[in-house]
């Protein structure tokens, strides 16, 4: 057999008070698209960091060949010069940089001591149309959308004459035109021999891409499965992944009661001063207790800008409109209002705006609530640790303490930590923003048991999603919406993911 | 052996806690080799704190706004304006120092409020708003004193507070030469450290909380009612306690309290931790903006009028380079401009570190200019050292 292009060889990569990766072994073919799957915290992220120096040799044990060759990367720098390109998760653009200045920053086209501009410009073109790009190479990337600026970090990997490209969730936050186009994009790569690591949760693209597909479970290889001898199925990787199987990713929820509506909004209009339009037009929506209501809509169809204004409106925007809470009409100017109101908003940036990534899990959880925890303005910090106990145990977040900083855990189990944030504040309304973004299924499956619990419990819950089947699986009632509108209202039985698609984008 | 490896993991977990301190008893140490012991005795320790006490309270102020990724620059002149205010409020208007000093303090709100409103409700970068306060407080000096040039304050309650000390209890024979009530407000202290800690001790044992092993948090006690002992003794082996420690005392002391107890504490280090979570975790970032340059207003002016009282009079270039020291102190004692880390009491060592070495250097005779590099070396020493250890560090 041919030498693999990568073979990582008994990788133990320990931090305080856990092992991340315990005797690791990995190996990638040549030209092959190789998927990492496995549960949050598995340590997926962790064995590419030690693969591209993010860990320098030294921090871990074991072994990386390249083409057969022991290599030892010191810093990103000396894994870049060996042609590995790793894309982040959190992309690592410069928003206030044009896309020719990104693709080219580090390794600029020189031309004498100055940068050669026109030159620059130029391959950055021939960069953006290999990926399938068509931007003004001279647009800032902060314009662009989440889809696009992927498409630009890949440009900038390619610019680098790269072998290994290695992508950490890169579809996590894209809607599914987007995905798809990346993932075309990549079979496109293959062909011209790139080889490529894909990190995801999303099963379905995984099995459509995947050559070979590598399970990690609990910081240990789990098994390896080609798809050319047919090993891979749905159940067979969640088996592996989770180590029972799940049947119905949807959980049954137990007797539904619904009752009164808890939160309504009337003809609501949100103007936003910064951009000079409406961002929402004549809204109408209504939430009951022990219902869950989804609402679907393409990205930038103001999805997260209704969720926003009516959480205290912290964008500013000009509000038109009524809102009602059980029957009372309620202005609500400040997210402090909304949480006394009874409602709680997990964002969908949770590194962006939901978290506070340098304090601890305990700091965390009680951040919303503080309140709750205090006599008289001075907390209970040993109040404190017992409530974050009970939400690490309940949420099953998987952290060595409560104590542990927040950026130490694994993007699921932060996620974790952003929804006790929210349930401490126990509201009556709960607003989830793309509530399972980058969740394993193990994991999803029991933040739907646990808004299944919530709403039996007499809980609202408003769930946005890109993912129409979870919307489908998870909703009572539909709202779909575009460009700032209800396009339409359809009970769970009634709505299809055709259906949905076509009031989305009409 | 235990014991030994229990101190290591301790000490090591510690590092970047411990480091400030270790720093400031190595400057110490050798300053007091250097100067045969003068750099370590009664005199020149109380002297030491006393000078500490109006860049000590700055830095405390300065630590929350660099925490909540801020700057103030304005606030040394505005301490010395304040000051001259004072001044002339107490020799040209004859107010009673009673008045005076919590008219002062208003003053130094609402000048804080002032910048406040300038960052949170207009949007203007602290550094360009304060450095605006800068120019403008530095000018007031100036006009304010324009007639009279140094205003000489006679008042000597008002001068106490820079220069005096804690009276003592009458004298019964033992002990003649050392300051009794100093020694027993010590001895006070240190009980009430040792109450409070086995206190904690047996709550957080209730809750099953993890603690420190049981000689570890002995040898912790022992350590530090031994190092408040020390300075005790030293301090009343020349006049006691001085007012000045006591003012920097309690405003350590509810500074302390507030950011690590309190609600507004948390609230504060979340703003400065994240802002957009902290909005949408329903705390006001501009309600905190304004508590927080409010506070540093307050605290310029209590810098100011232990300058002013320790001058015992109000100059033309009071103030200057105050921002700076009080900024370095912060930085020395562990902020990070980041935002979200740094605490009180690490700024108070960092204010030590750099008065200490201004002292020291004096008592040695050293040049100006020298002292100058030195000081500027140990910021840059202390800032990397602090940096590389929170890299290592969890
Ligand atoms: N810097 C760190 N300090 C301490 N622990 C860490 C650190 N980075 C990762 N960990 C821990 O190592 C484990 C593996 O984390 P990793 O980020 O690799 O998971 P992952 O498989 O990428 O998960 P996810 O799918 O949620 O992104 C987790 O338990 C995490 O908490
Ligand atoms: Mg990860």
């Amino acid at each position: 057999m041919d030498t693999p292009i990568l073979e990582m060889r008994n990788i133990t990569k320990e931090f305080p008070g856990v092992r991340a990766l315990d005797n690791v072994s990995f190996k990638v073919a040549e030209g092959e698209i190789h998927c990492l799957v496995g549960e949050n915290g598995a340590g997926k992220s962790t064995l590419m960091k030690v693969l591209s120096g993010v860990y320098p040799h030294g921090e871990y044990s074991g072994e990386i060949l390249l083409y057969g060759e022991t290599k030892q990367f010191h810093s990103i720098r000396d894994s870049e010069q060996a042609g590995i390109a790793i894309i982040y998760q959190e992309l690592a653009l410069i928003p206030e940089m044009t896309v020719y200045e990104n693709i080219f920053l580090g390794h600029e086209i020189h031309s004498g001591i100055a940068i050669d501009w026109n030159e620059t410009i130029k391959h950055a073109g021939v960069m953006l149309e290999k990926v399938g790009l068509e931007v003004n190479p001279a647009a800032k990337v902060k314009e662009l959308g989440v889809g696009k600026k992927q498409l630009v970090e890949i440009a900038k990997a390619l610019s680098r004459d790269v072998k290994l490209l290695i992508l950490d969730e890169p579809t996590s936050a894209l809607n599914e035109t987007d995905s798809e186009n990346l993932l075309n994009l990549l079979r496109g790569l293959k062909r011209q021999g790139v080889t490529c690591i894909l990190i995801s949760h999303k099963l379905k693209e995984v099995i459509s891409i995947a050559d070979t597909i590598t399970v990690l479970r609990d910081g240990a290889t789990i098994c390896t499965l080609s798809a050319a001898k047919g090993e891979v199925s749905e159940a067979v990787l969640i088996k592996n992944m989770v180590g029972r199987e799940i049947e119905n990713i949807y959980p049954p929820r137990g007797q539904r009661v619904i009752g009164d509506v808890a939160m309504e909004i009337i003809d609501w209009s949100a103007y936003d001063p910064k951009i000079g339009r409406n961002v929402l037009k004549d809204v109408n929506i209504n939430v009951r207790a022990g219902e869950i209501v989804g609402i679907s809509g393409l990205m930038g169809s103001g999805r997260t800008e209704l969720a926003r204004s009516i959480f205290g409106n912290p964008m500013g925007f000009r509000i038109k409109g009524e809102m009602r809470i059980k029957d009372s009409k309620r202005r609500i100017n400040h997210p402090q209002e909304a949480i006394k109101y009874g409602l709680a908003y997990v964002t969908e940036d949770r590194k962006g705006d939901g978290l506070i990534l340098i304090q601890d899990v305990k700091q965390n959880i009680t951040l919303a609530n503080l309140r709750e925890i205090a006599k008289r303005g001075v907390v209970n910090n040993n109040a404190e640790v017992q409530v974050a106990n009970e939400y690490k145990d309940s949420l099953n977040i998987k952290t060595p303490t409560v104590e542990q900083r927040v950026m130490n855990l694994s993007g699921g189990n932060q996620q974790k930590v952003s929804l006790g944030k929210w349930l401490f504040v126990k509201p009556n309304v709960l607003i989830l923003d793309e509530p399972t973004r980058g969740i394993d299924v193990g994991a999803k499956y029991e933040i739907y048991t646990i808004m299944n619990r919530l709403v039996e419990q007499g809980m609202s819950i408003i769930m946005i999603s890109s993912e129409l089947p979870e919307i489908l699986g998870m909703s009572d009632r539909v709202y779909v919406i575009s460009s700032g509108r209800v396009t339409g209202e359809l009970p769970v039985a009634e709505a299809t993911q055709e259906k949905i698609m076509h009031l989305a984008t009409n | 052996m235990a014991f030994l490896n229990d101190l290591q993991t301790v000490l090591k977990r510690n590092v970047r806690e411990y480091g400030m301190y270790i720093a400031l008893f190595v400057i110490m140490g050798i300053f007091a080799i250097m100067t045969d012991g003068v750099f370590i005795s009664s005199r020149n320790i109380s002297n030491l704190l006393n000078q500490t006490g109006y860049i000590a309270v700055l830095a405390v102020g300065m630590t929350l706004v660099i925490v909540i990724r801020h700057i103030d620059l304005s606030v040394g002149f505005l301490a010395g304006f304040l000051g001259a205010v004072a001044a002339i409020a107490m020799v040209s208007w004859k107010l009673p120092v009673i008045v005076v000093i919590p008219m002062t303090l208003g003053l130094g709100v609402l000048a804080g409020c002032l910048t406040a409103y300038l960052v949170a409700n207009r949007g203007i970068p602290s550094f360009v708003a304060s450095l605006g306060g800068w120019l403008i407080y530095r000018g007031a000096i100036l006009l304010v004193t324009i007639s009279t040039g140094t205003i000489v304050i006679p008042n000597e309650t008002f001068n106490a507070i820079g220069n005096g000390f804690i009276p003592d209890i009458p004298d019964i024979g033992i002990l003649p030469n050392v300051h009794k009530l100093t020694l027993l407000l010590g001895l006070l202290a240190i009980v009430l450290y040792i109450a409070n800690e086995i206190n904690q001790r047996r709550i957080k044992k209730q809750y099953n909380f993890e603690v420190l092993p049981i000689n570890m948090f002995i040898l912790k006690m022992v350590f530090i009612s031994g190092l408040v002992a020390y300075i005790i003794w030293v301090l009343a082996g020349y006049r006691g306690i001085s007012w000045t420690l006591v003012v920097v005392l309690v405003v350590v002391a509810i500074y302390q309290f507030v950011t690590t107890q309190t609600v507004l504490g948390r609230h504060i280090y979340a703003v400065g931790g994240n802002p957009e979570a902290a909005e949408l975790s329903g705390i006001s970032v501009k309600k905190i903006v304004y508590v927080v340059f409010g506070s540093m207003g307050m605290l310029s002016a209590l810098s100011g009028i232990l300058f002013a009282s320790r001058l015992q009079s109000a100059t033309t270039t009071a103030g200057a380079l105050f921002e700076m020291d009080a900024i370095a102190a912060a930085y020395v004692g562990g902020v990070s401009a980041a935002g979200g880390v740094g605490k009180v009491i690490g700024s108070i060592i960092g204010a030590l570190v750099m008065t200490s070495l201004t002292s020291g250097m004096n008592l040695m005779g050293i040049d100006i200019s020298l002292q100058y590099i030195v000081r500027g070396a140990v910021l840059t020493a202390a800032v990397i050292f602090d940096v590389s250890t929170r890299r290592i560090g969890k």
